[in-house]
C-alpha cells in the first residue's frame, strides 16, 4: 500500500480476523460473547427447551435439576427459558436506542464540528446541557409520568445518550475539516450534504461505533433497573431486571431465582463492556 | 474574572434546561392536578375552581415562568401520596441518601485509586489484569441484584450485618437528629450501641455503591498515571532511583490529581443517583425510595420533584468539579 502524503490520518489500520483477535483478546471475547447472546435471542425458540410463559404451579420454585436447569420460577415457568428469551427485550431495546441516538448524535457533531461559528456554539451548549443530566433519574422520572413500557423505556435512554455522539463526532469534524482530503473533495466541486454524509460521515462513524459500544454496557444496566422496578415491559413477557424484582420475594429460600437472571444481565453488559474496552486499546495504545 | 462569570453563566443554563425537561414531563403526564386537588367527585364548578387555582389554563410560557418561580422559591408542589410539601418530604429524607452516597464515595476512592495506582505498576502484569477484570465487573453488575446476594450472602447465610433498613428497631427512637447523618448523630451523643448498628446497616448498601464507583476510579486512576510515566520527569526520577512506589505517589500521583478528583466527583454524583436502586433493595428511607414509592403511588409532583433535586445535586457536583479540578491542577485552564 502506497502512504499517500495526508496531513491526517483519516482512518484506522484495516485489521484482519486474526490479527484483531491476537492484538486485543478482551476485545475478541467480548465480541464472541455479544455474537453468541445475539444468537441466542435469534433462535430463542428453537433453544428454549420450554415455553417462558407457561405457568406450572405444581411445579412452581423447583431447584435447579436435570429438567429445569436452572429451577423453576414462583408460577413453575422453566427459568432457563425465560432467560434464553428474555435477551429478545435487552437487545430489543438497545437496538431502538441506537437507531434514536446514533442519527442524531452524528449528525449534530457534524453540522457542529464542519460549520463551526455560532450554528456550533448553539448545538454544543445544546449538548453540554443534556450532557450532563442525571441518566437513571430521567429515564425513571419519563417512564413514569409517559406509562412503562420497551419504546418508553428506550426513549427515555435516548434522551441522555446522544449527547456523546455528537460531542465525539463534533471533535473528529473539527480535525477533519482541515484535511487535504476535504479539501481535494470541495475542489471536486462537492459541497453540502453530500461532502456532510458522503466524505466526513465515513470517516467519524468508526469513532462513533466505539463510542456506542462504550455506552451499551450502562443502558443495559439502566434498562434493566427500569424493568426491576417495574417500568419495563409489561409481563409475562420475561424480562431480566424483573425476574429479579420477582426473585426478590423468594430470595433467602429459592435466590436462584433471582440470581440467575442477574447474572444474565451482568453477563451481557460485561460483554459490551469487555468488548469496547478492547476497542479502546486497539485505537489509542496509550490505553493499553 | 470573565472564565467565573462564564461557568455561572453554563450553570444557570444547564439548570434552566433541567426545569425545561421535569416541567414538560409534567405537561405530557396524563395525570390531571386539578383533578387531584379537587377530588374526582368534585362538581364541575369545584373543578374549574382547581384549575383556575394551579393556573392550569394559562398559555404555556406564563406556566413555565411561574414553574421556575415556584422552583426557585424552594416549593415543589404537594406531594399527592403524603400531602405534604414534596420540598418538605425530601428535607427529611435527603439526608438518608447523602449519609450513604458520601459513606461508599469515600471507600470507592480510597480503593480505586489504591487499585490504580498498584496496577500501574506493573502494567499488563498479574495484578495489573485482575484488577481490570474488577473494574470491568464493577462496571457491568447491575446494583440492585449485587444488593440482593450481599444481603441474602453476609445477613441471612453469615448473620455478618444487620439486614434492610438504616436503623434496627429498639434503636428507633433512641437516634435525635442534629445532622440527619447516623453516623454522626450517633457519634455526637456517645451513644455506641445505635453507632454500631448504623454501621452494621450501612455497610452493605455502602459496599454495593462503592464496588461501582471504584471501577471508574481504578480504571481512570491507573490510565492517567500510565500516560505521566513516559514523561521526562518520571524518567529523570527514575534515572535518578527513586523506587517504582514512591515515583508512583509522591511524583505522578500529585500531577494526576486533577483528572482523578473530576472523575471521583463525577462518580459521586453517579451515586446520588444510583442510590434509587440500591435504597430499595435495601429499604433504605432515603430520596430514591421516596421516588420509587412515589411511582407506584402515581405521585407526580413527589417523581417530579425528586428528579429534579437528584438532577440539581448532579449537576452542581459536577461544576464544582470543573473549578476544583483547576484548582488542583492549574494547566486545564
Amino acid at each position: 500500500m502506497t502512504n499517500l502524503p495526508l496531513s491526517v490520518p483519516v482512518a484506522p489500520n484495516r485489521l484482519s480476523l486474526s490479527k484483531f483477535a491476537r492484538r486485543s483478546p478482551s476485545a475478541a471475547i467480548g465480541a464472541a460473547l455479544v455474537v453468541l447472546i445475539l444468537l441466542v435471542a435469534l433462535f430463542a425458540p428453537w433453544i428454549a427447551p420450554y415455553d417462558p410463559i407457561a405457568q406450572d404451579i405444581a411445579n412452581r420454585l423447583m431447584p435447579p435439576s436435570a429438567a429445569h436447569w436452572f429451577g423453576t420460577d414462583s408460577f413453575g415457568r422453566d427459568l432457563l427459558s425465560r432467560l434464553i428469551y428474555g435477551t429478545r427485550p435487552t437487545l430489543m431495546l438497545l437496538a431502538i436506542v441506537i437507531l434514536l441516538t446514533t442519527p442524531v448524535g452524528i449528525a449534530i457533531g457534524i453540522v457542529a464540528g464542519f460549520y463551526g461559528g455560532m450554528v456550533e456554539r448553539i448545538l454544543m451548549r445544546i449538548t453540554d446541557i443534556a450532557m450532563a443530566f442525571p441518566k437513571l433519574v430521567l429515564a425513571l422520572a419519563f417512564v413514569a409520568v409517559l406509562g412503562a413500557g420497551l419504546v418508553n423505556g428506550a426513549l427515555a435512554l435516548a434522551l441522555t445518550a446522544w449527547p456523546a455522539y455528537a460531542r465525539q463526532t463534533r471533535s473528529e469534524t473539527v480535525s477533519l475539516r482541515k484535511s487535504d482530503y476535504l479539501a481535494a473533495a470541495e475542489m471536486m466541486g462537492i459541497t453540502g450534504p453530500r461532502l456532510l454524509f458522503g466524505h466526513v460521515l465515513p470517516l467519524v462513524l468508526p469513532g462513533a461505533i466505539v463510542r456506542m459500544a462504550l455506552d451499551l454496557g450502562g443502558i443495559i444496566l439502566i434498562a434493566a433497573g427500569l424493568g426491576f422496578l417495574g417500568l419495563g415491559v409489561r409481563p409475562p413477557t420475561p424480562e431480566w431486571g424483573a425476574m429479579v424484582a420477582d426473585g426478590t420475594q423468594v430470595i433467602f429460600d429459592q435466590w436462584w431465582v433471582a440470581a440467575t437472571p442477574g447474572a444474565a444481565i451482568l453477563l451481557t453488559s460485561f460483554a459490551f463492556n469487555l468488548l469496547s474496552d478492547g476497542l479502546r486499546d486497539l485505537m489509542d495504545p496509550r490505553n493499553g | 474574572m470573565s472564565a467565573v462569570a462564564n461557568w455561572l453563566v453554563t450553570l444557570a443554563i444547564t439548570l434552566l434546561g433541567l426545569m425545561v425537561v421535569t416541567f414538560a414531563l409534567a405537561e405530557l403526564s396524563p395525570a390531571d392536578p386539578a383533578l387531584h386537588l379537587a377530588g374526582d367527585k368534585a362538581t364541575e364548578a369545584t373543578y374549574q375552581a382547581a384549575r383556575k387555582t394551579l393556573g392550569l389554563d394559562d398559555p404555556l410560557p406564563e406556566r413555565f415562568v411561574a414553574y421556575v418561580g415556584h422552583v426557585l422559591t424552594g416549593n415543589l408542589g404537594t406531594s399527592w401520596s403524603t400531602n405534604q410539601p414534596v420540598a418538605t418530604d425530601i428535607v427529611r429524607v435527603f439526608p438518608a441518601t447523602l449519609e450513604l452516597a458520601t459513606v461508599a464515595i469515600i471507600a470507592g476512592a480510597l480503593i480505586g485509586v489504591a487499585l490504580g495506582v498498584i496496577a500501574a505498576l506493573r502494567p499488563r502484569g498479574l495484578i495489573d489484569g485482575i484488577v481490570r477484570i474488577i473494574s470491568l465487573i464493577g462496571y457491568s453488575v447491575p446494583i440492585f441484584w449485587l444488593g440482593l446476594l450481599f444481603l441474602l450472602l453476609f445477613y441471612a447465610k453469615l448473620h455478618w450485618t444487620a439486614g434492610p433498613g438504616r436503623l434496627s428497631d429498639i434503636y428507633a427512637y433512641t437516634v435525635t437528629p442534629v445532622t440527619g447523618f447516623y453516623l454522626i448523630d450517633t457519634a455526637l451523643w456517645g451513644e455506641e450501641g445505635s453507632f454500631l448498628d448504623t454501621l452494621s446497616h450501612l455497610v452493605l448498601p455502602a459496599s454495593v455503591l462503592a464496588i461501582h464507583s471504584l471501577a471508574s476510579i481504578s480504571r481512570l486512576t491507573r490510565a492517567s498515571l500510565l500516560g505521566e510515566l513516559g514523561k521526562e520527569y518520571a524518567v529523570a526520577a527514575r534515572a535518578k532511583g527513586v523506587g517504582e512506589v514512591r515515583l508512583m505517589l509522591t511524583h505522578l500521583l500529585p500531577n494526576v490529581a486533577g483528572t482523578v478528583l473530576t472523575v471521583i466527583a463525577l462518580a459521586y454524583a453517579t451515586l446520588l443517583e444510583g442510590a434509587v436502586l440500591t435504597e430499595t433493595v435495601f429499604g433504605w428511607p432515603g430520596l430514591g425510595r421516596y421516588m420509587t414509592t412515589a411511582i407506584f403511588a402515581s405521585d407526580m409532583p413527589a417523581v417530579l420533584g425528586g428528579t429534579l433535586v437528584i438532577g440539581v445535586c448532579f449537576v452542581i457536583v459536577n461544576a464544582i468539579t470543573d473549578i476544583l479540578a483547576r484548582i488542583v491542577d492549574p494547566r486545564l485552564s
